[in-house]
């Protein structure tokens, strides 16, 4: 029998993984129904072209082919995908349907859509529609697309869609920052730099898929999807079908990282053509099509300006973007830099801050949300910089931040970007990783090997780094002109076993919702660990929801289902009064149960349930249930933080970078099950690392995307990757009962910066203040090369 | 079509197949064994990893035909008897996976692993999976999972 | 992604083989062990009508000793050639390049030969076996032909077998008691060498006697660079004088410029490289 007081902290094995190492799994693509249909999408090969006309008659006539669609012919009935933050009330944004009617704006837009009873079979009449198009000017530079020299969208008349800002003078939560850097440049420092975020892809291992079952009363769809609940509103809302017809399930879903935060066209031309055929559809892509059309994450130029005093205290920080959205604004894509602008100040407390943001429409595949969402490019920028100050002034970049972070005692602190930090101790993150790091003695290696001219160089990088979580109190989520609110829900239904199902808007897709939630119930109500069932992902069961991102299920969907977990108690108070035949103030609910103070008697929880499923002595107008719902909106965003050192070696002869140790110190607040937060921790840092080192979309010339597959796009394996040391430092989070603070993003916002600032220390000596994302081999040896030449040539 | 007998998971099969189907395809859309995954088209991820004739091999990178008079091990026939076999375990016991789409590819992999070097080295162990990709783990409970099945520490 | 459909014929001898050659000719590809033509045929970036399974022919497969030289049969599989003692011991540069080569799964399937006939510049065979100076053995209508590793590759994705012929044999020169080494340079560890190096050293008291290097991705097909060699025939092996002659790697060579690195980081590479995969071949600390 399991103890109950204790689930909370505890290593549990997942639930989950029973059939996911079994091969017993509920992936979208394994869905067959009777008489099913299968999708091909004919995608224009073109970064910008009109189409003259497309011929699908040579198709229409292949073997069992049932249609073939063009969006001419699909017209008003194939909908819209909506853009669901508009961040300016004049944003300028394309009509988004989801196939092109009269022109291709991006390379991988679909044009037509073949049905055949096959996969096979539409696979090969897709490759008999004859598509005509003139091809036309692509906007693909970010910066020249910003200057509009060419067009994306020639009906537009330009490629600005959104001009956002914020400025600490203005919005009264700071100074003005072109004074704190008028002053820095007259008797000061001032840092200017300017770093590209490279556009990366998301690439979850399970390709999209979706299956619509439009037989009997209601519509049914199936889709490798982070969000059923957003899903099935926005399908109501575009596409004419009343929101109680409309079921949405998500699946055993293989991985989003925000990349299936997304309302797709395949997934509208899936619902169009099965309710125009009558008949079940299946799309399912390939994992070419996934990285050429799903969509694609970060993608920013940053032009930053640092304002010091000599001694090396920040008095305010400037920042301009340019994001690239791609062809659309896509669902929240117009957003996601929004999201990084309270976080440029990260950790220090300087008093002047200016955030200013140009969203650029370009002919390359809509970017959206992508593991951090905005945060790790802002934790970038202001770590890189701390970095670079540190070395104008000649100290140890950890002296800096300590300089200028918030001190322990200093907290709750209200930011320059407005916002109220509750809780947080950097200095012991910092000091916790120091020591398991072994930093000084790395710090003494690396100048061993730099007065040896070693050609394999050590450099250390740091990041010190906090996140907001817990997406999001729905007034702040208004105010920022969201779509939608950021509450969840929960249910807690209490069987006639006393068995225990739980019922949760989050929708996981590895995050281990099933265990950690039941371990939070378990405690909650007592019971065991093993008689809870964590039921989600399915808008019939589930029927609220906002779903799974931002590192929102755990604070927000956790708090929620503890709520709910109370409500039953208190439901099962008056009946446990009653059945005992005692007070309800004599009651006590303790480890499952609730007992009479001073007394033997006493009733599980469990017990209740079944007296209550049997109703027949119950307390006088007490409904025969102990169910409960609760709907939770955050108050308060969290903010989880940690230090995070890395130490990489760099082979001056090549360029190529190979890492040596990795330490990271998270303060997430409690902790609900150990074994998932360091699996979240360690994935999240890989993708942060890949970024640094690996990976980046890149298009060439005409607008193709070179790195189209995974022979390009350079995922990291086992190989190339090494073991992690982590620690936690816990400072609960006061703005939830838990005091937990979510943990899903990051690994991924620390781990970038502290990567590149390994490279760069690593070689800085040689005349190196920056390299670009990805640290490619050749990057950096041309960046010691270059910099070497540069000082023969001062010579 | 072209006639294929092979055994999968201690099954015998016989099929009219088209010689394009990819032996991925025939496990999953033939017979229904969707444990068997396909995450990639270039043959890069091995999620769709099988045991074929006691070797592991990418199943997208086999045509069905090529599989004819041979014994395929998918992770669905990799328990017996109701027992998970050690890699199994170990991989649950370690957190060696978290959406599990790459799982079973990752499984069939380690456990071929294993059987041509029962003791390996971390390094053996990353590079012995280095056609593998998985996006959620960061791989290092992949290793630990694969130096636990090795020690058989599971139980 | 399916292949577009097409017909399949899996002979059982060399001579069922080349039948079906000659009456499917054109619109035929060859399949040995498909793991760079299926991925190909996925894509869709080539539909042949016609694929002809080598995999039922067993007289293609197997290592053996021919006296001065190994046979291997074109249908061995990198696995079975990685665990070839006969190979380890006397073509140890090739144990060293399959070590290397994709990854596990890959060389249960791939074969020494469809490798090699695919003539991929980043192949990891190439260059081993043209620095050993294999030849191979080609059978066509009118018998079998013995070409040399200089004349075998011809272009990107060409060689010397006809589109009537098969490879059905490498013959690979003993080099026993060679040092041997393939240095591969990759950004992560699935993907196609970036550039690499292969070396066999013979070293006699501290100084190398020969040297044989091949280079994989340094141009159009794997490349000899032979005035490293020569450069390296007398000196002693030491890091400087390995390094010196190493300058020379990239001589003649036309590397490709891609996203993973232009031609003149190439060629810088190809020259630190070629000195570290003799070092090490030679047993020196780089």
């Amino acid at each position: 029998m399991t103890t109950t007081a204790t689930e909370i902290g505890r290593d549990r094995r997942r639930k989950e993984d029973q059939r996911l190492i079994t091969g017993r799994t509920r992936w979208t693509d394994n869905m067959t129904l009777p008489g099913m249909l299968h999708l091909a999408m004919v995608r224009s090969p073109f970064a910008h072209a009109r189409i003259t006309s497309i011929d699908t008659s040579a198709a229409a006539a292949a073997p069992n082919v049932v249609s073939v669609v063009t969006g001419a012919e699909l017209g008003e009935e194939m909908g819209v995908l909506i853009n669901a933050w508009p961040i300016t009330p004049d944003q300028v944004a394309p009509v988004h349907t989801p196939m092109a009617v009269d022109r291709a704006t991006f390379a991988g837009e679909i044009v037509a859509v073949v049905v055949a009873r096959s996969a096979a079979a539409a696979r090969d009449a897709a490759e008999l529609v004859d598509v005509e198009y003139d091809e036309l000017p692509a906007a693909l530079d970010l910066k020249e697309a910003a200057a509009d020299t060419v067009l994306a969208h020639p009906d537009l008349g330009t490629n600005k869609s959104a001009y956002w800002v914020f400025d600490s003078a203005a919005a009264g939560t700071g100074g003005d920052v072109e004074e704190a850097i008028g002053t820095a440049r007259a008797d000061g420092i001032v840092i200017e730099r300017e770093y590209r975020q490279q556009r990366l892809i998301p690439a979850f291992m399970e390709p999209r898929s979706v299956v619509v079952d439009p037989t009997g009363e209601q519509l049914t769809v199936w889709s490798a999807t982070q969000i059923p609940h957003i899903l099935r509103f926005a399908m109501a809302a575009t596409l004419g079908i009343p929101e109680s017809k409309l079921r949405v399930i998500a699946p055993d879903v293989g991985g989003g990282f925000g990349g299936k935060l997304q309302t797709t066209p395949e997934e509208w031309l899936a619902v169009v053509l099965a309710r125009r055929l009558g008949k079940p559809v299946k799309f399912t892509e390939t994992r070419s099509e996934s990285l050429i059309s799903g969509h694609h994450g970060r993608d920013q130029w940053q032009k930053l300006t640092l304002a010091a005093t000599k001694d090396g205290t920040v008095t305010g920080l400037k920042v301009e973007l340019l994001a690239d959205l791609g062809s659309h604004v896509s669902l929240v894509g117009g957003g996601v830099p929004v999201l990084g602008a309270f976080m440029f100040n990260a950790i220090y407390k300087f008093p002047a801050y200016h955030f200013a943001c140009q969203t650029v429409l370009t002919n390359k595949t809509w970017t959206d949300a992508y593991r951090g969402a905005g945060r790790p490019e802002a934790t970038f920028a202001i770590e890189r910089l701390m970095d670079e100050l540190a070395a104008e002034l000649g100290v140890d970049p950890l002296v800096v931040r300590e300089q200028n972070w918030i001190k322990h005692e200093e907290f709750p602190f209200t930011t320059v970007a407005g916002l109220e930090y509750d809780s947080g101790n950097y200095e012991a993150a910092t000091a916790r990783a120091k020591e398991l790091f072994g930093y000084d003695e790395l710090r003494a290696e690396q100048q061993r090997r730099r007065d040896a001219d070693d050609p394999v160089q050590l450099g250390i990088g740091i990041s010190t780094f906090t996140e907001m979580c817990g997406l999001a109190p729905s007034r702040v989520l208004g105010q920022l002109d969201y779509g939608a609110g950021g509450w969840e829900h929960a249910s807690v239904r209490m069987l006639a076993t006393g068995k225990v199902e739980v019922i949760t808007g989050a929708s996981a897709h590895g995050q281990g919702h099933e265990t950690a939630f039941s371990q939070i119930v378990a405690d909650r109500l007592g019971v065991a660990f093993e008689d809870v069932e964590v039921l989600h992902g399915d808008t019939q069961i589930a029927a609220k929801g906002l779903d799974t991102y931002g590192s929102r299920s755990l604070v927000v969907g956790g708090e929620a289902l503890v709520r709910a977990a109370d409500k039953v108690i208190e439901k099962a108070r008056p009946i446990a009064a009653h059945l005992l035949e005692a007070s309800v103030e004599d009651l006590e609910f303790s480890g499952g149960t609730f007992s009479v103070r001073g007394t033997d008697a006493g009733m599980a929880i469990g017990e209740i349930a079944t007296a209550v499923f049997a109703a027949h002595n119950l307390p006088d107008g007490v409904e025969p249930s102990l169910d409960s719902d609760a709907t939770y909106d955050p108050v308060n965003f969290s903010f989880p933080h940690g230090t995070h050192l890395c130490a990489v070696e760099v082979d001056t002869e090549t360029g190529r970078v190979r890492m040596r140790s990795y330490v990271c110190v998270d303060d997430v607040g409690n902790i609900i099950n150990p074994l998932i937060v360091a699996g979240q921790v360690h994935g999240g840092l890989v993708q942060g690392i890949a970024q640094a080192l690996w990976e980046e979309a890149v298009y060439d010339d005409s607008g193709t995307l070179v790195s189209g597959s995974f022979v390009d796009y350079l995922l990291p394996t086992a190989a190339d990757t090494i073991s992690f040391e982590i620690d936690h430092t816990t400072t609960p989070s006061t703005t939830n009962t838990l005091g937990t603070k979510g943990v899903g993003e990051a690994g991924t916002i620390a781990s970038t910066p502290a990567v590149v600032n390994a490279v760069v220390d690593a070689v800085r000596h040689l005349g190196v203040h920056d390299i670009a994302m990805p640290c490619t081999p050749e990057r950096v040896w041309r960046a010691i090369h270059m910099s070497s030449s540069a000082e023969g040539a001062d010579q | 079509m072209t006639r294929i007998s092979l055994t999968v998971d201690g099954q015998q099969v016989v099929d009219d197949v088209e010689p394009r189907m990819l032996l991925v395809q025939y496990l999953r859309e033939r017979l229904g064994k969707t444990g068997t995954v396909i995450g990639c088209d270039t043959s890069n991820c091995g999620a769709c990893t099988v045991h074929l004739d006691g070797r592991s091999v990418k199943s997208c990178n086999v045509l069905a035909v090529q599989a004819d008079g041979s014994e395929v091990t998918t992770i669905e026939g990799l328990a017996s008897n109701g027992q998970l076999h050690p890699v199994q375990e170990a991989f649950r016991e370690c957190h060696g996976l978290q959406c599990g789409f790459c799982t079973p590819g990752m499984i069939m992999q380690s456990v071929d692993l294993l059987e041509e070097n029962p003791d390996p080295t971390e390094q053996e162990i990353r590079l012995g999976l280095e056609g593998n990709l998985c996006r959620c783990t960061g791989y290092h409970n992949i290793v630990r999972s694969v130096q636990a099945a090795a020690k058989g520490a599971t139980s | 992604m399916i292949p577009a459909p097409f017909s399949y014929v899996a002979p059982t001898s060399v001579d069922e083989a080349l039948a079906a050659l000659a009456e499917h000719g054109d619109d035929a590809k060859i399949l040995a062990g498909g793991q760079s033509l299926l991925p190909v045929l996925r894509m869709r970036l080539n539909a042949p009508e016609w694929v002809i399974d080598l995999g039922r022919i067993d007289s293609l497969r197997g290592v053996r000793d021919a006296g001065d030289h190994l046979v291997i049969g074109a249908m061995t599989t990198h696995h079975d050639v990685l665990h070839d003692p006969l190979v380890a011991e006397h073509a140890a540069l090739i144990t060293a390049a399959a070590t290397d080569l994709a990854d596990a799964q890959v060389r249960h399937r791939g074969t020494f030969g469809g490798s090699l006939a695919h003539a991929d510049p980043a192949g990891d065979l190439g260059a081993p076996v043209l620095a050993l100076g294999a030849s191979f053995v080609i059978a066509g209508p009118s018998g079998t032909r013995t070409v040399p590793g200089t004349e075998f590759f011809v272009d990107l994705f060409e060689t010397a077998i006809g589109d009537d012929e098969i490879l059905t044999e490498v013959h690979v020169p003993k080099h026993t008691g060679w040092g041997a080494h393939y240095e591969k340079f990759v950004r992560v560890a699935h993907q196609w060498p970036i550039v690499a190096v292969a070396a066999a050293v013979r070293v006699e008291g501290g100084t190398i006697e020969h040297a044989r290097i091949g280079l994989t991705n340094m141009g159009s097909t794997p490349l000899r660079a032979t005035a490293v060699e020569e450069a390296l025939t007398g000196q002693p092996l030491t890091a400087d004088a390995v390094r010196a002659a190493a300058q020379h790697a990239a001589d003649g060579a036309n590397p490709p410029s891609d996203l993973n690195g232009d031609a003149s980081y190439r060629s810088h590479l190809a020259c630190v490289l070629t000195a570290r995969a003799v070092l090490a071949a030679g047993g020196a600390d780089g």
